[in-house]
């Protein structure tokens, strides 16, 4: 099989950098993010006030704890922010699982909230029924969406990783134009914005009772989130689609050897994919924002792909990932308002923590871990030696 | 040039490949260095070219204690390593191979092709390595290739030659070229080291025969005087058999029959002609040949794994041409595939997970949706048990077996059930001395069932052996069908690379 180059490197991170590592990347892209946060408050180091300057230091990084869970708000926007991170990083590992590189889960996620928004305010009945349809209509929007790069991949061989990427940007303009018919548009508005969901069809907020100032946004798509995780996991372990899906993934041409249809399981493996990403589309429509703007997928399907890598593409990992972003995200917005220390930070830390994970020599030689797993080992054991 | 490896220890995870290690090597002799798979001959030799560093222990050159950091610094020190998989740029010339990394420059930093061409020349003359330098790599047999790697190595001014597993790749005529060139090395003041693991080889070509078992020497023998036998045993620790017992052949009916099969490549270019044969019931047929004539393909459309462009294939009278590898498992054909780590298993997936693989879907093990994960375990601990595969649960993972366990996790996930035929490629390949004889054992022991056995093995004792009938590849077509009984290995070779003894006799 040809695999690209960058492919066998993500792959290589995705299946044999350990938890202790991946641990240690993190608490060494915290570290730089020290050495980053001291330079730039330039006032204090003109001074030589380093008190001042590692002061910032603590005032930032507690802030991004405080604000991602030390109190029932903070909490709240990390469940916001998880609850599509989860959803798609399951998405990609999925696809990662059966040796798949999924970059589209932005378009299906694009494609799955637009199914579910039409839905939304098109049904009209109670929100037992209609809320479920809605998200099933977002996996099945994202499923078919994934799709196409399935099939082109197993009819011509094309490679998922253009594909996804060519069908995001189709995803993104389709979405402009489906925006400005009369089918989505909001009545009386010429900007590219859609129909309002009914009220019934919102997925309702997690801390509804708790809420007097109606601002704790965190939704049940959460629990949709955890779900999926719960749905991946029975799917790889307990499922006969996921022993093809891993055995694929693992190696193809044993997996053809053994009688499994290669191509069919790609096809499933998109499509499945495509569902999860879809149905974090309809979570966003559905749960945070009750309509469609231009970019409501905005960056969550690339974070997603650092997430599935940090997370081994494994269940637990994957949540873990997505919720260690989930909380960046969060606790950035408290971190800006608290200091001078802009929430890009936050972009540089996952930037970091990704770079630490990809370069596993660099987090040993720091950390002077034992070489206890080297990969490279293996070519003493080819044949005939 | 003397050196030595004085008290070499290599760790890896979980394993200790070196112990202790300490070798002579000197110029002007041939050091066999002999022992199973993962006995810790290649990381020596890659301790000794600078790939691995060793955890402890040092090389001595000449009374002097060095250090290697990379294969750079090996070269320098004169030692020279020809791979078993060679680092030729197939189209790229010979002389463009050889100069890769030293290259003769022009006035203006321009490659010099014409002294690149002449040092290959020179270099060749002096051993009679019989080189064209203009000759594209793609285009020469592998023995010519090898060659050119041997070029390489005496360009970087080499005093001692490492062959990794030389032979592995050549037809037997090929062979004896290469011992003719190991000897003109000696007389030229070189030093070689021969890994292998045959032992014919080693104690035809060797002044000097060093074995290794499980990271450690356990001795040195002198070939003139050493049998086959001792020094198998030295090699896995107890006697080995190593003949395979077995009765005559009671063939039965036909069960699988063969009819002009054609199989193309996509490129066009016809892979196998007219390939015509059956196997009957209760009796093995052996396919010899030169790795490259046509049997991977051969084999990969008799499973379904490749497309027939003509030709019939039948199992039990029923023409399964275009059925699918699983409709051909399901109706009695087993297949142990000629590379384990690249079809037969995957190192990913447990022991357990592997011994379903290809069964995986059956009723017993999965409704369609669900898989029965509990069954899967105890099929799996029943088959460990019996199949002796040496692991402490079969929930390990598949990559922590040896290459002889994982050969038999592929042995029994393929031969323990109902079957009506058994195509087994390379079945030993890179398997240590003591399962080979027990996987030799359980094919035989197929056959004496009434199973058609096919057994394609680029090792000719292993075919001239096993089979009742042995069939000869040569380029895509059947060259011969002889008994092995009576024929010799001599003119089996004959008929590999593509004469006959007939005709030879004749001119």
């Amino acid at each position: 099989m040809n695999q690209n180059y960058a492919k066998k490197v993500l792959d290589r991170i995705a299946r044999t950098t350990s938890i202790r590592l991946t641990l240690l990347a993190v608490i060494s892209a915290m570290i730089v993010g020290v050495v980053i946060i001291v330079l730039s408050d330039i006032t204090s180091l003109r001074e030589g006030d380093f008190g001042t300057a590692f002061g910032t230091v603590f005032d930032a990084y507690s802030a991004l704890f405080i604000g991602s869970f030390g109190s029932l708000r903070a909490l709240s926007n990390t469940i916001s922010s998880t609850t599509p991170l989860l959803l798609c990083g399951v998405s990609v590992a999925v696809a990662f699982k059966a040796g798949l590189f999924n970059i589209g889960a932005t378009g299906q996620m694009l494609a799955g909230g637009m199914f579910s928004l039409w839905v939304g305010f098109s049904m009209h009945g109670p929100g037992i029924v209609q809320i479920p349809v809605a998200i099933l209509a977002g996996a099945l929007g994202g499923a078919l969406y994934g799709a196409i790069p399935g099939i082109l991949k197993a009819r011509t061989g094309a490679h998922e990783v253009i594909t996804t990427i060519m069908l995001n940007n189709m995803a993104a303009f389709l979405v402009l134009w489906l925006l400005k018919t009369t089918i989505f548009q909001r009545e009386g508005r010429t900007d590219p914005i859609s129909k309002l969901v009914n009220p019934e069809g919102i997925l309702p907020r997690l801390f509804w009772f708790l809420d007097d100032r109606k601002d704790l946004l965190a939704h049940t798509g959460f629990f949709v989130a955890v779900l999926a995780v719960i749905v991946f996991w029975w799917l790889l372990q307990r499922s006969t689609v996921g022993f093809e899906f891993r055995s694929v993934g693992l190696n193809p041409d044993a997996a053809q050897y053994a009688g499994m249809h290669t191509k069919r399981l790609m096809v499933m493996a998109m499509m499945i994919s495509g569902a999860f990403a879809g149905m974090a589309g309809a979570s966003e429509v559905l749960g945070t924002y009750g309509y469609a703007s231009q970019n409501f997928a905005g960056n969550i399907g690339f974070d997603a792909i650092a997430i599935a890598l940090l997370g081994r593409s494994t269940p637990v990992g994957t949540a873990f990932a997505a919720v260690l972003f989930g909380a960046l995200q969060a606790g950035g917005r408290q971190m800006q308002a608290n200091t001078d220390v802009p929430i890009d930070l936050i972009v540089v830390l996952r930037a970091l923590i990704f770079m630490f994970i990809a370069a596993p020599l660099l987090v040993k030689a720091i950390w002077r871990v034992k070489a206890t797993q080297t990969v490279e080992g293996q070519s003493f054991r080819g044949w005939g030696a | 040039m003397q050196l030595e490896l004085r008290g070499i220890t290599k760790r890896f995870p979980g394993v200790v490949a070196n112990d202790q290690v300490n070798l002579t090597l000197q110029t002007g002799e041939v050091l066999g260095l002999i022992g199973e798979n993962g006995a810790g001959k290649s990381t020596l030799m890659n301790v000794l070219y600078g790939l691995y560093k060793p955890d402890e222990g040092e090389i001595v050159i000449d009374g002097k204690s060095t250090q290697f950091l990379s294969p750079a610094d090996a070269i320098t020190a004169g030692i020279g390593m020809v791979h078993q998989h060679f680092m030729l740029v197939p189209v790229f010339t010979v002389a463009e191979n050889v100069v890769l990394g030293i290259e003769p420059t022009g006035k203006y930093g321009t490659l010099d092709i014409d002294k690149a061409r002449a040092m290959v020349r020179e270099v060749s003359d002096r051993y009679h390595l019989n080189l064209d330098p203009d000759a594209k790599i793609e285009d020469l047999p592998v023995g010519v290739q090898q060659r050119v790697e041997i070029v390489k190595v005496l360009l970087r001014d080499a005093q001692i030659v490492v062959f990794d597993e030389p032979t592995a790749v050549l037809t037997p005529g090929e062979i004896i070229e290469f011992f003719g060139i190991v000897k003109t090395l000696i007389d030229a003041g070189r030093g070689v080291v021969f890994i292998t693991h045959k032992l014919k080889e080693a104690i035809t070509v060797s002044d000097r025969i060093v074995v290794m078992r499980r990271g450690l020497v356990v001795g040195e023998v002198e070939p003139s005087t050493a049998t086959e036998g001792e020094i198998a045993e030295m090699m896995v620790g107890r006697a080995v058999l190593l003949v395979v017992n077995k009765k005559p052949a009671k063939p039965g009916k036909t069960v699988l029959s063969v009819n002009g099969l054609h199989v193309v490549d996509p490129d066009g270019r016809s892979i196998l002609q007219d390939v015509s044969f059956d196997v009957r019931e209760g009796e093995i047929v052996g396919i010899a040949g030169v790795q490259g004539n046509g049997q991977t393909e051969l084999v990969e459309a008799l499973t379904g794994l490749r497309k027939a462009s003509a030709g019939v294939v039948a199992l039990d009278g029923v023409d399964i041409t275009n059925f699918s590898p699983r409709k051909r498992h399901e109706l009695g054909i087993a297949h142990i595939p000629e590379d384990r780590l690249r079809q037969g298993l995957i190192g990913g997936l447990t022991i357990g997970e592997n011994l379903v693989l290809t069964r995986y879907h059956d009723k017993a093990f999965s409704n369609g949706v669900v898989m029965h994960w509990d069954d899967v375990r105890q099929l799996s601990e029943d088959l460990v048990k019996k199949y002796d595969i040496r692991t402490p649960s079969a929930d390990m993972l598949a990559s922590t077996l040896s290459g002889g366990n994982q050969q038999k996790v592929i042995v029994a996930r393929e031969l323990s059930r109902a079957l009506r035929l058994t195509i087994a490629s390379q079945p030993t390949r890179g398997v240590d001395v003591g399962s080979i004889e027990y996987i030799h054992q359980r094919i035989v022991e197929e056959r004496d069932s009434g199973v058609g056995v096919l057994i394609v093995s680029t090792e000719l004792d292993e075919v001239m052996t096993l089979a009742d009938r042995l069939l000869v590849m040569y380029r895509g077509r059947l060259v011969a069908s002889v008994d092995p009984k009576t024929t010799s290995a001599m003119d089996v070779g004959l008929y590999m690379a593509g004469s006959s003894p007939d005709q030879l006799k004749a001119s």
